[in-house]
């Protein structure tokens, strides 16, 4: 037996990752999105804020934060618990690893869909107001084909960042494919081979993600570049 | 948080009563894992660009592995798998490297850097100008001697940029050394954290120095941009 029994393990590990780094991802976009049209808007009470944010956490290491926000929360719903005599609340360090990768990463995202929207010509916007549509309309109709293709670069590349710093989230106790690989080989005596083995899965996780974003940006490339015709 | 400053600034910036901690050797691992990877990176980047397809790819495997995975994962397999296995066993001297975690992260962090800083220098020498390069050809110089006075000077210029961010994220992976039992600013926190039982001066004062050492670098790199990139600057005397 080549993985000693501890293969479901290391299987509900990589299944823990990829679900945390899907919801991080669904988060830190939503995020990114609420950001983005808060740095561009006109009022200083949403641009300030938005600006704290991104500085803040492109400063701040993604571990330090974690690990802030884990502990900090932990004490302060203590605290809360406390207070209303009722019984103790664990935080989930799913649920923690969830909202604060989302949280992190919805810095990066901030940016990335800050350069889309820059890139989209005012003057569509100003023809989608002239035309009478509402907001929704000019949103659905003009800007998300064009945000998304100006924004998948840097899409790809968070996505790419977030999948390993869910890696991370195994040092607050979660127990995903980093901390099975961990438990597995301290059992076997075999950290070397498990430790290995989790290294590849994330590799395959990085190919198969590489695949199915390449397929995007075909899919959202409108100025494919012809080829040259000879001149008859 | 002002009698945790008072009490253990000390342990944050540079000693915790026994040895060297905090700051100094965040900054140490840091300039450490930089140096050798940036020299590393420099002749692994000019056979990632070179039009061999077995060195660039043999290159190009390299840095997939490297960056396609985690850097955790990969502190953990050198820290807590290099050394069970039996070719590290036997030789004595490759044991006691590996059993200590400042070398072990500073392997794993250098390794980690160099695949990065290859790819950021390969893609810079594959945009230097084709013209200069026939150039340097033409004038008869050798492969050794185009490089060094036309090619890494272009390319290392155009990568400042990307190199500034790779600098900033690496300040960020050195958080990771704690898990390898190095005693980083982010130990110091945690161990704070873990007497005091007060996360948010604890982890905050950390942020806080890891985000003054953040804008210190960028400024500096801000300097470095105005020197080295100024012929990238808009002309401004037209005259």
């Amino acid at each position: 037996m080549l993985l000693k029994g501890y293969g479901p393990l290391i299987l509900t590990g990589a299944l823990q990752t990829i679900a945390l780094a899907l919801l991080s991802l669904v988060v830190s976009i939503l995020l990114g999105v609420i950001g983005a049209f808060a740095k561009r808007s006109g009022q200083p009470l949403l641009r300030y804020p938005a600006t704290l944010y991104t500085t803040l956490i492109r400063g701040v290491p993604d571990l330090v934060l974690m690990l802030l926000l884990f502990y900090s929360f932990q004490i302060g719903l203590n605290h809360l618990t406390d207070t209303l005599e009722i019984n103790a609340i664990d935080l989930n360090p799913f649920i923690t690893g969830v909202l604060t990768l989302g949280f992190i990463y919805g810095a990066y995202f901030t940016e990335t869909f800050r350069g889309a929207l820059l890139s989209v010509s005012r003057g569509q916007l100003e023809a989608g107001f002239a035309y009478g549509m509402s907001g929704l309309q000019i949103f659905r109709r003009i800007l998300f084909a064009q945000i998304m293709r100006f924004a998948l670069p840097g899409i790809a590349n968070n996505w790419q960042v977030l999948v390993k710093a869910t890696a991370l989230v195994s040092i607050i106790g979660l127990y995903d494919l980093v901390k099975a690989a961990q438990e597995a080989g301290r059992a076997t005596l075999e950290p070397f081979g498990f430790m290995a083995l989790a290294a590849l899965i994330y590799l395959l996780l990085t190919t198969l993600s590489n695949f199915a974003l390449s397929w995007l940006e075909r899919r959202y490339t409108f100025d494919k570049p012809q080829p040259q015709r000879a001149r008859l | 948080m002002i009698d945790i400053i008072h009490q253990y600034w000390q342990a944050y910036l540079f000693w915790d009563g026994s040895a060297p901690s905090g700051l100094i050797i965040t900054l140490w691992l840091l300039v450490a894992s930089l140096a050798i990877g940036f020299v590393l990176a420099l002749p692994l980047s000019i056979a990632r660009a070179s039009g061999n397809r077995f060195v660039s790819r043999s290159v190009w495997l390299f840095t997939y592995v490297f960056r396609g995975t985690p850097l955790y994962v990969q502190l953990l397999l050198i820290y807590t798998g290099f050394y069970t296995l039996d070719f590290v066993r036997s030789h004595a001297s490759l044991e006691s490297f590996f059993r200590s975690g400042m070398n072990c992260a500073l392997f794993a962090f250098a390794l980690n850097t160099c695949a990065y800083t290859t790819e950021i220098f390969a893609g810079a020498i594959r945009t230097v100008e084709r013209g200069e390069i026939e150039a340097a050809r033409a004038y008869g110089m050798s492969v050794f001697t185009r490089y060094r006075r036309i090619i890494l000077p272009a390319a290392l210029r155009r990568a400042l940029p990307a190199y500034s961010n790779e600098v900033i994220l690496m300040l960020h992976a050195t958080t990771l050394a704690f898990t390898a039992t190095v005693p980083d600013l982010l130990k110091v926190a945690r161990d704070i954290n873990a007497q005091t039982y007060q996360p948010l001066p604890a982890f905050g004062l950390a942020a806080l120095i890891y985000l003054s050492v953040s804008f210190l670098l960028i400024w500096l790199f801000r300097k470095a941009e105005h020197r080295w990139l100024a012929f990238l600057r808009p002309r401004q005397n037209e005259s």
